[in-house]
């Protein structure tokens, strides 16, 4: 996979530079095509040979965290939209999955185990019956989390509320979300969460050959979704994004309306979200409000900012790295891992403001602009021009 | 702009296309080979062991010294020659008190580590989130806390008390002391609602009354609104079933309040000798706490705990009932390997049925069908040395019923 960030346009430039667009692309087009394919190869054949069926389940639930990611890398690295709240949005995601999984599990007419147990309740509650549908909850798990962030982000970027209040904003989204889950323990399993989740779509979860199924439908969208977002970045909706970002007065001058451009960047990370956040649940069995809570939408932005946030592959090995090395210092040393995670934190932030990959792009990129610094040399005059030729 | 076009849309169905052949791959049917448990590695000189605990986040005051006390026991037993000749090798984790973290190190323990039996967890959520692993892997978890009750599962030993054991037996006291009026005050998860669900139908069947129910989030430390609804209610004693730091807040709050272990005695079920002493004696003296162990409880077996355990971690650290439940339970694991001759789980369970052990508590012995263990339920007053001492004991150790079917008011809730 790092060699994908070797590519100089996905790693760190917004923009080919404007005075020569012909010839970089198609360049840029072979090397990204090769970069697909090598990290294609490393995902489907050279991670499933080398590790073991653990191993590769662990695989699998950090690429669920490295979709969230890449959403938060175009949201906030692109548009400047700290999301703080994310874990709201793959929480949505998860339980939409969830549901429909644990009332499959549960067969038809019957109730989950959960709520036999907790909840006293005669029958269904109505808002779970739609998820017995998987026509309903597989749309639902990327369409719900959309809507909500459609609504969220149609009030608060039309008030012009951006920076520090939007992440708190955000921040009290995913508390408020925590606080009703727990709440409802009869309807929605309370802190445990919904959990104990045996079969797939007919598949049993249980068996490695079927675990592994899981983890290649992951792989699989991780690229299709990176895919998804180079095409937006790449595009003048990219541009207007980071103009956006840069400077949401002048963009306004020009004629844009900002609120919907940020709109779009952050109802597309929010489907993202829930879309990894549906594919973590039959990854790894449970969903829970420790998983969407405070605590891990911040480790998903920290995650992203390791990496390098405004890269297309600095947000996915950021969000690895991290897990990663969350797994490998906590088996190392149970007792004091949780120091040296935070001092690996330090250390990156300190000595790398550009994350992962601007370590990756540091020698041949020495004498160019960190990746999110100015926007690049004249992007406003190119949107102004496009303005007055329509 | 056609070409990438073009490109793009080939790259995307070709990774279609590899996507749907390898999910194709996915059996539909159980194959006995690939979804059998694994089996731990015994073929050593040693059997490794898991320890599962939280040594970070929240929980990790309490966990730690749950996984202390299995350290100690561990020792005394390699001391005295190990399990079936074999020594016992500790692997350590950390559940950072985070549930599906727990599932993962589980995993990791069984999968990785092949460890013939995993000791730990404390909150009712790492349980859940670890009960499938368990299940799937046909592999063993020791459950050293006191609990909601309501779960039997194949693969988990139940070492702390169930409901009949503990809170149960609580409310038989304050019955029998003359409470006619409760209140009930509960972090808000998932042992203190179905707890509180419990004593509402016993409250119901026994002619008491619940008079509020309040909740607070695990952590909180705001009980002025909540301390006001329960003196106001003017109830004859107040159930606790807070966790962790709320219970110093809530007691600074209950005593600044007015209110006494005299004028109105709090019964808790979460606050053991290690928690008196965070909380500060001086807002719990007298309350009262239900349990099946103190450090106070008389007899040679806990004289010798308590003793190893003072040597190896210090004078000043207390002992307490699940950190005794976890001891207990290494024992127990021992006791039932011996008896099967092997270290493979099946035998194992079959063998357990009937185990007895001189435990720090007093006799305990493991029920085979529920797999939870009869002990004695004790109610204990805080002392001014800041030691729970006893007031009342059942006199025998209970039945585990885990679903409370012998107790007709019980009927509705599982």
């Amino acid at each position: 996979m790092t060699t994908v960030a070797r590519d100089p346009v996905t790693a760190a430039d917004p923009e080919p530079p404007p005075t020569k667009p012909a010839a970089g692309p198609s360049r840029h087009r072979f090397r990204a095509a090769v970069g697909f394919a090598f990290g294609a190869a490393l995902l489907f054949a050279v991670a499933p040979l080398m590790l073991s069926d653990f191993r590769l389940s662990l695989l699998a639930k950090y690429l669920c965290v490295a979709m969230v990611a890449v959403g938060i890398g175009l949201a906030w690295g692109r548009g400047g939209m700290l999301a703080l709240g994310q874990g709201v949005f793959f929480g949505l995601g998860g339980y939409a999955m969830a549901m429909h999984l644990k009332l499959a599990d549960a067969g038809p007419g019957n109730m989950p185990d959960f709520m036999l147990l907790y909840g006293q309740l005669d029958e269904l509650p109505l808002w779970w019956r739609p998820f017995a549908s998987p026509w309903f909850a597989l749309p639902a798990t990327v369409l719900l989390p959309m809507a909500v962030a459609f609504v969220l982000g149609s009030l608060v970027f039309r008030r012009r509320v951006r920076g520090a209040y939007f992440a708190i904003l955000s921040q009290a989204l995913a508390a408020a979300m925590v606080i009703l889950l727990i709440g409802q323990q009869g309807t929605t399993g309370g802190t445990n969460g919904l959990t104990d989740i045996q079969g797939f779509f007919g598949y049993d979860l249980d068996d490695p050959v079927n675990q592994r199924m899981v983890y290649f439908i992951i792989a699989g969208t991780l690229l299709a979704l990176l895919a998804l977002t180079r095409h937006l970045m790449q595009s003048r909706y990219g541009e207007l994004l980071v103009a956006v970002r840069d400077s949401e007065e002048r963009v306004r001058f020009l004629g844009y309306d900002p609120a919907t451009v940020k709109l779009v960047a952050y109802v597309v990370a929010a489907g993202m979200a829930g879309l990894a956040g549906a594919l973590f649940v039959p990854a790894v069995g449970i969903i829970s409000p420790a998983l969407i809570g405070i605590v891990p939408s911040i480790e998903f932005v920290i995650g992203v900012a390791i990496g390098g946030r405004a890269t297309l592959l600095g947000p996915v090995l950021g969000a690895v790295a991290v897990a990663w090395a969350r797994t490998a210092l906590s088996e190392r040393f149970p007792g004091t891992w949780t120091y040296l995670q935070g001092l690996l934190f330090v250390v990156v932030v300190a000595f790398l403001p550009g994350g992962l990959a601007s370590l990756i792009g540091l020698a041949r990129r020495r004498d160019r602009e960190p990746a999110d610094a100015d926007p690049p040399a004249g992007l406003f005059a190119r949107l102004r021009r496009r303005r007055e030729a329509a | 702009m056609t070409l990438f076009r073009g490109r793009r849309i080939l790259a995307g169905a070709m990774t279609l296309v590899a996507v749907a052949a390898l999910a194709a791959c996915g059996s539909k049917t159980t194959d006995e080979n690939t979804a059998a448990g694994v089996s731990a590695d015994v073929s050593g000189d040693t059997v490794k062991v898991g320890l599962l605990n939280s040594l970070s986040g929240t929980m990790a005051i309490s966990e730690v010294t749950v996984r202390d006390s299995i350290m100690l026991a561990v020792e005394e037993i390699n001391a005295a020659g190990g399990v079936l000749g074999k020594k016992i090798e500790p692997v350590g984790e950390d559940g950072a008190s985070d549930w599906p973290t727990f599932a993962e190190k589980a995993e990791k323990l069984i999968r990785e580590d092949r460890v013939a039996a995993v000791f730990g967890c404390w909150t009712s959520a790492s349980r859940k989130a670890v009960k499938p692993v368990f299940e799937k892997n046909k592999a063993l978890l020791f459950y050293p806390v006191q609990y909601e009750g309501l779960e039997q599962s194949p693969y988990i030993f139940y070492t702390g008390a169930t409901t009949n054991q503990q809170i149960v037996p609580g409310l038989d006291y304050l019955k029998a002391q003359g409470a006619k009026t409760l209140y009930l005050v509960g972090s808000d998860y998932v042992f203190p609602r179905t707890a509180n669900k419990i004593i509402k139908a016993y409250a119901e069947a026994n002619g008491m009354t619940v008079l509020g129910e309040d909740y607070a989030p695990l952590g909180s430390t705001e009980f002025g609104t909540i301390t006001n609804k329960v003196k106001s209610s003017g109830a004859d004693a107040v159930f606790n079933t807070l966790n962790g730091d709320s219970n110093v807040a809530f007691f600074k709050e209950y005593k600044s309040a007015g209110l006494t272990a005299t004028s109105m005695p709090v019964v808790s079920v979460s606050i053991a000798e290690e928690e008196v002493k965070s909380i500060g004696t001086q807002y719990l003296e007298g309350q009262l706490t239900a349990w099946n162990y103190y450090q106070t409880t008389p007899g040679a077996a806990n004289e010798k705990f308590v003793a190893a355990y003072k040597a190896k971690f210090g004078a000043d650290k207390p002992t307490s009932d699940p950190m005794e439940a976890a001891y207990v339970s290494v024992y127990l694991w021992k006791a039932m390997v011996e008896k099967a001759g092997s270290f493979d789980v099946e035998k194992v369970r079959e063998a357990s049925d009937g185990i007895t052990f001189e435990a720090p508590e007093g006799l305990v012995t493991v029920d085979g069908e529920t797999q939870h263990i009869a002990k004695t339920a004790r109610v204990g007053k805080v002392g001014a040395d800041g030691l729970i001492a006893e007031v009342w004991n059942s006199g025998q150790p209970i039945t585990p019923d885990p679903f409370l079917k012998s107790y007709p008011w019980a009927g509705g809730l599982s």
